[in-house]
């Protein structure tokens, strides 16, 4: 028997390592959706042998079909919802890589603020939170505020730690060069800094919509404008408990599409030289 | 480039009773002088804790002697040095290309003003094909070739190395031993160049200082008068046998005064 020309020859390691990597390939999508199904059918067979009343506990295609029907109330909540989110994630960013930046550059300012940030960080925001809408006027500021609070703090300490990693000798390197400390900044720190960036990003993308949800339910306030907590507060006041699921999803949906969103963003940017993107042949 | 005879050499630097302290108390360098000519390549060879790497970094301008003094010959500029330490030292998430424009960049040059420099510098280590790879995707020898250019890329009057290949396997380390003389013979750099190792020590340079540790100190310099260009030819002759027997003896003494 001829071994054909062309034809890749694998040994007993590659084939172990192509059905590794099959298995992964499918079974990172497959396993999770698999678990979903079955998930769902067991709860709603235990509704059906239980038979538990739709206001204790509804089937999942009660849940379905209240989420359809109550679409444009629940939609319009989400986006109430998500523009706090992401508004307290962009002054986050913005808060959080400035007061990193602002701490390596003078130690002064990190020894004076940095146990102010840990401090803000720790206190849970339940319990700042009705202070702040006491002294809050603006109710959109109130959440914003809010959902900043514990939004912020990964950003910060990560860039942080992010910008005080740079490589020593590259520093030398910079020093030797005669670079300004904006030069260093640019070139060194913040390039240096940007995995540990987006990390803290991806944390802080799903903080940012548990503040805002937070904020919203101490905030309680109703009506147009209300976002998906105040709905769900609502719908367990009238004992909708469809409903309740119903935006229950959309906020867990929410948080899912963020984080996978924050991944891409983080691979596409790290992808050509990062060791947490890049691909390697096993 | 053609290098004038050892004691013909117009001076680039001069090291007059450099100390260096730390703490007060722990000696890292002691009395150091040295007169660093142009076109010279000076090996520190010593244990470990000798203060090669000290005197490097007091030259390099990355702390100052606590007694003594270094000068440059027509006083300093901002081109005098380029550096290659021990790990490549590249930036990952820069292309080689952008990583040889570098020192450039920091000077406020832009790319396309100074492309021919670092086409040059590439070609020069034979990585002219590599502009926009990342430092990932080349090997151990190849990321030390960026780095050789990216010091060498500025034509700077100095060229520190921090024994730049000791962290590669032998075939790698005589390939850039014999890489690094011929730049030395087309550019006419000045370096020196800090080693453990006595074979390379003595196939690189035409001076090698031998240091002492505990306090560093220079012991002995050994002058090595083979003629350039060097090739396999001479790491196998006797006169590189007997230069290695040279070096090893001082380094030897060197250390023995210590044990």
């Amino acid at each position: 028997m001829s071994i054909a020309e062309n034809q890749p020859l694998y040994d007993a390691d590659d084939l172990k390592r192509l059905r590794a990597a099959r298995f992964e390939r499918f079974g990172k999508w497959l396993l999770p959706v698999a678990v979903m199904i079955a998930m769902i059918w067991l709860w709603d067979r235990v509704v059906v042998w239980n038979e538990i009343p739709h206001f204790i506990l509804p089937r999942p295609g009660l849940v379905l079909e209240t989420l359809i029907k109550d679409w444009p109330m629940l939609f319009d909540a989400l986006l109430v919802t998500l523009q706090i989110t992401m508004m307290a994630l962009a002054v986050a960013v913005i808060g959080g890589v400035g007061l990193a930046v602002l701490f390596t550059q003078s130690r002064l300012v990190e020894m004076s603020f940095y146990p102010y940030a840990v401090i803000l960080q720790v206190t849970p925001v339940v319990s700042i939170a009705p202070l702040i809408f006491i002294y809050v006027d603006s109710r959109t500021a109130g959440l914003l505020l809010c959902a900043w609070l514990v939004a912020f703090f990964p950003v910060l300490a990560n860039t942080t730690l992010g910008l005080n990693s740079a490589d020593h000798n590259l520093r030398d390197l910079f020093r030797i060069y005669g670079a300004t400390r904006w030069q260093t900044l640019r070139y060194l720190r913040l390039p240096s800094a940007l995995p540990y960036f987006l990390g803290g990003l991806r944390i802080a993308g799903g903080l940012a919509l548990i503040g805002a949800v937070v904020a919203e339910y101490v905030a309680g306030t109703g009506g147009i404008g209300s976002g998906l907590a105040f709905r769900i507060l609502e719908a367990g006041y009238r004992l909708n408990i469809p409903r309740m699921f119903a935006a229950l999803i959309l906020i867990a949906a929410t948080g899912v599409i963020i984080f996978a969103g924050l991944s891409f963003l983080s691979h596409m940017l790290l992808r050509k030289w990062h060791e947490s993107a890049v691909k390697r042949e096993t | 480039m053609k290098t004038l005879p050892l004691g013909q050499r117009p001076p680039v630097l001069d090291m007059s009773n450099v100390t260096k302290t730390f703490n007060g108390d722990v000696v890292a360098l002691r009395d150091m002088n040295l007169s660093v000519n142009s076109g010279d390549f000076i090996s520190l060879l010593g244990p470990s804790g000798c203060g090669k790497s000290t005197a490097l970094r007091l030259i390099a301008g990355l702390s100052t002697p606590s007694a003594g003094r270094i000068t440059w010959a027509g006083g300093q500029s901002e081109n005098d040095l380029g550096v290659v330490f021990q790990e490549p030292t590249l930036m990952p998430w820069a292309t080689v290309a952008q990583n040889v424009w570098l020192p450039f960049r920091l000077k406020g040059k832009s790319y396309a003003s100074v492309k021919d420099d670092i086409l040059e510098a590439l070609r020069l280590v034979g990585l002219e094909k590599f502009l926009e790879a990342y430092p990932r995707e080349l090997s151990g020898g190849m990321k030390m070739r960026v780095s050789i250019a990216r010091a060498m890329v500025t034509k700077p009057r100095l060229i520190l190395m921090d024994e730049p290949f000791a962290a590669l396997d032998e075939i790698t380390r005589f390939r850039l031993n014999n890489d690094l003389l011929q730049l030395k013979a087309k550019i006419g750099c000045t370096v020196i160049f800090v080693t453990h190792s006595v074979f390379e020590s003595v196939f690189l340079s035409d001076r090698i200082v031998v240091m002492a540790a505990r306090p560093g100190r220079v012991i002995r310099e050994v002058t090595v008068d083979a003629p350039y260009p060097r090739n396999e030819a001479f790491r196998t002759s006797a006169e590189y046998a007997g230069l290695c027997r040279q070096a090893s003896e001082a380094l030897h003494e060197a250390m023995g005064e210590h044990a």
